[in-house]
């Protein structure tokens, strides 16, 4: 599984800027979606990305193709800084890194025929032409689990889990070595969802494809990750191994997350930590920690300090001093108690 | 038990559309008691929702009819009243929260303005107390400095603080049914659990009846007492909530608790239910999960299952548990995982 650094993601920001005036624009403000966000993703692995509306996980997984140009920080793919490439090498790069987008229903352009929706990366990449083209779609259609009289279909006769399967093959085309995954499962039926996660799976085997699964809805995430990242008002507050994070959350918003699911099983009890209030506005982030707002633990100095991710061992970081501490301190406590 | 405040009995709601008859709500049958909590669980177009519009009588017609059924209020069957004796049922003694708070709010009105409207349509008060019990149902439900935003408008609030409104909203008249339809859908999972939490205190507090209608088995097993599960516009499988998830006995309940990834439980693959929902134009004779169901017999394609007993308070419309499975069909089942004898449980 873990195998080399396929992406590399250093200090990337992404600020939307808020303008006034009519004419004479100017800015009076920015949307701080991504703020100094770093993380790297092996081949072969799937990093999942959770986290709230408007956390900034989208933003971030759209600049990093360049699908929207960064504020700053810097990305690199196999060694390259992806926000350095001229437009002509970007094209190239874009063959590498393919994406899947939420909504299979304004992704997939109405007047365009399936086969030609799935051809058309074909032919911008020089990949195949003609008959062979006709062949490659028709492979990729089977790939998905459609038929290959599907290619001369349009998308509006398809349901949302075959429409998915069809910007799956589009991303598949290419064969690309990255594939980002925008909620990829959220707008589709419980039914159907379990479908596209293990066609998605099946296809990481086959092609060895790495992933970024971007998405709000935990147990998904927890499902396909390797590792996830939770983010909270454009910043990564913890990144664990899958198991670990939950078996183990170091940070008080991924804690209060996981209690917040609810679980279907109602012999299941479990002590719930309701949040107070709403996520603050990106435009004016909280000094200090962004989180301290709404945190249960929050001492004087989170007020004050930004905490930076700090690493708690076994590939666990986390950006909390405080939450760590304390369960150290249990878990020393239940060492020495004599129960089971 | 005692008499049960709500009663749907054999409810068919149609459309009418140029393609054809949609069967929206196909033969649903329900009895909700004071102070349960009752979920109501399916997928997008299982005619969860149509249902509750019915009760309220919001159906459009055309092309919409409640073709069947009796829905009996307090003994009363509300298909039957009139007009003018709906309008004071509706949304004073059942109230209805919606799943999108954003639409469902009217934009150029304050949120004070519409809580008060309510309450000045129902109960015989001045402008002056119907605007103190737009604040008092405000500060009921948790909304801070509630006499300063009490004069802000829809746009002004978060997701989360939307519903809120909705559900002062709501709850101004002391309903004593409230129907909630995917209420946290649209919201973040941290700011769902203050809602649900919110809607548990507030239903011990009105001692009201709750329908919850969702897609989520968490939110389901958070919240209800009783759960139906439907399909294709026809309840298959009715019981009390732990029987649902502990011992679910239609193939489609079992399927979906299958489909769903857990987050406290490893699973290398999910076990995805094959196929897709019908279309409910041109429903096939039989059984409506026939076409996906792994068990699905002869008989299973050519009709219609009836609800079968399975035990005192938990039914499924399924032929495994009628003399039409024979001892193999019970053992293939049974292997998969879906008890069908009653004893295993």
């Amino acid at each position: 599984m873990a195998g080399e650094t396929i992406l590399e993601v250093k200090n990337l920001v992404k600020y939307f800027p808020i303008t006034k005036g009519f004419i004479f624009q100017r800015q009076v403000g920015a949307v701080k979606a991504v703020d100094d966000v770093s993380f790297s993703i092996r081949q072969g692995e799937t990093l999942g990305l959770v986290g709230e509306s408007g956390c900034g996980k989208t933003t971030t997984g759209r600049v990093i193709l360049r699908l929207m140009e960064p504020t700053s920080g810097e990305a690199s793919f196999e060694g390259r800084n992806i926000f350095k490439l001229s437009k002509e090498e970007l094209r190239r790069m874009r063959r590498n890194m393919q994406i899947i987008f939420q909504d299979p229903y304004s992704s997939l352009n109405p007047r365009m025929t399936v086969g030609d929706i799935i051809g058309e990366p074909l032919e911008i990449h020089n990949l195949a032409r003609g008959k062979e083209k006709v062949r490659r779609v028709q492979e990729l259609l089977d790939v998905v689990g459609l038929s290959p009289y599907h290619a001369n279909r349009y998308p509006h006769e398809f349901s949302g889990g075959q429409r998915q399967r069809i910007g799956i093959a589009r991303a598949l085309a290419v064969n690309p070595k990255l594939i980002i995954c925008d909620e990829p499962v959220s707008a589709l039926d419980v039914s159907i969802q379990a479908q596209v996660l293990n066609l998605l799976e099946e296809l990481q085997k086959e092609f060895g494809l790495t992933y970024l699964f971007i998405a709000h809805d935990l147990s998904v995430v927890k499902h396909i990750s390797d590792r996830i990242a939770v983010m909270y008002l454009g910043r990564i507050v913890e990144v664990a191994p899958t198991e670990e994070l939950f078996a183990n959350p170091q940070h008080p918003y991924t804690e209060a997350l996981l209690s917040a699911v609810p679980i279907p099983d109602p012999g299941m009890r479990r002590q719930r930590i309701i949040l107070p209030g709403d996520v603050p506005s990106p435009i004016n982030p909280p000094k200090g920690c962004r989180f301290h707002t709404r945190c249960n633990y929050v001492q004087d100095r989170c007020r004050v300090n930004d905490q930076p991710l700090l690493d708690v061992g076994s590939g666990h970081y986390v950006a909390c001093e405080v939450l760590p501490f304390k369960h150290q301190r249990s878990k020393a406590a239940v060492l020495k108690a004599p129960t089971s | 038990m005692a008499e049960p405040l709500l009663s749907v009995r054999n409810l068919k709601t149609y459309f009418y559309t140029d393609e054809g008859v949609v069967r929206a709500v196909d033969g649903l049958t329900y009895d909700l008691h004071k102070g349960e909590t009752l979920g109501i669980v399916g997928e997008s177009g299982c005619g969860k929702s149509v249902h509750a519009l019915s009760v309220m009588r919001l159906i459009p017609t055309p092309p919409g009819k409640i073709v069947e059924g009796e829905i009996l209020f307090e003994g009363k069957n509300l298909l039957k009243l009139p007009d003018e004796e709906m309008r004071h049922i509706r949304g004073n003694r059942i109230a209805m929260i919606f799943q999108e708070p954003m639409t469902s709010l009217n934009p150029v009105l304050t949120i004070g303005e519409q809580i008060a409207e309510a309450v000045i349509l129902h109960q015989k008060v001045d402008k002056k107390a119907a605007w103190e019990r737009a604040i008092e149902m405000l500060e009921r439900v948790k909304m801070p400095e509630a006499r300063e935003r009490v004069r802000d408008y829809p746009h002004q609030f978060s997701g989360g603080m939307r519903q809120r409104v909705m559900i002062a909203m709501a709850l101004s008249c002391n309903p004593s049914v409230l129907i909630a339809d995917e209420p946290t859908t649209a919201l973040d999972v941290t700011i769902q659990a203050q809602i649900l939490e919110l809607v548990k205190e507030l239903q011990r507090e009105f001692n009201m009846a709750v329908i919850i209608i969702t897609h989520n088995l968490g939110v389901v097993a958070e919240m209800t007492d009783n759960v139906v599960v439907m399909y294709a516009g026809r309840p298959v499988e009715h019981t009390e909530v732990r029987r649902i998830f502990q011992d679910p006995k239609h193939p489609y309940t079992w399927g979906l608790l299958h489909s769903i990834p857990k987050l406290y439980e490893r699973k290398e693959r999910l076990i995805p239910i094959e196929g897709q929902p019908p279309s409910l134009i041109d429903l096939p004779p039989g059984c409506a999960f026939a076409p996906r169901c792994p068990f699905a017999m002869e008989i299973c394609v050519r009709e219609d299952p009836p609800d079968y007993q399975i035990q005192a308070g938990h039914s499924a419309k399924c032929y495994l548990y009628s003399q039409h499975a024979t001892e193999e069909d019970k053992r293939v089942a049974a292997k998969a995982g879906l008890a069908v004898s009653t004893r295993s449980s």
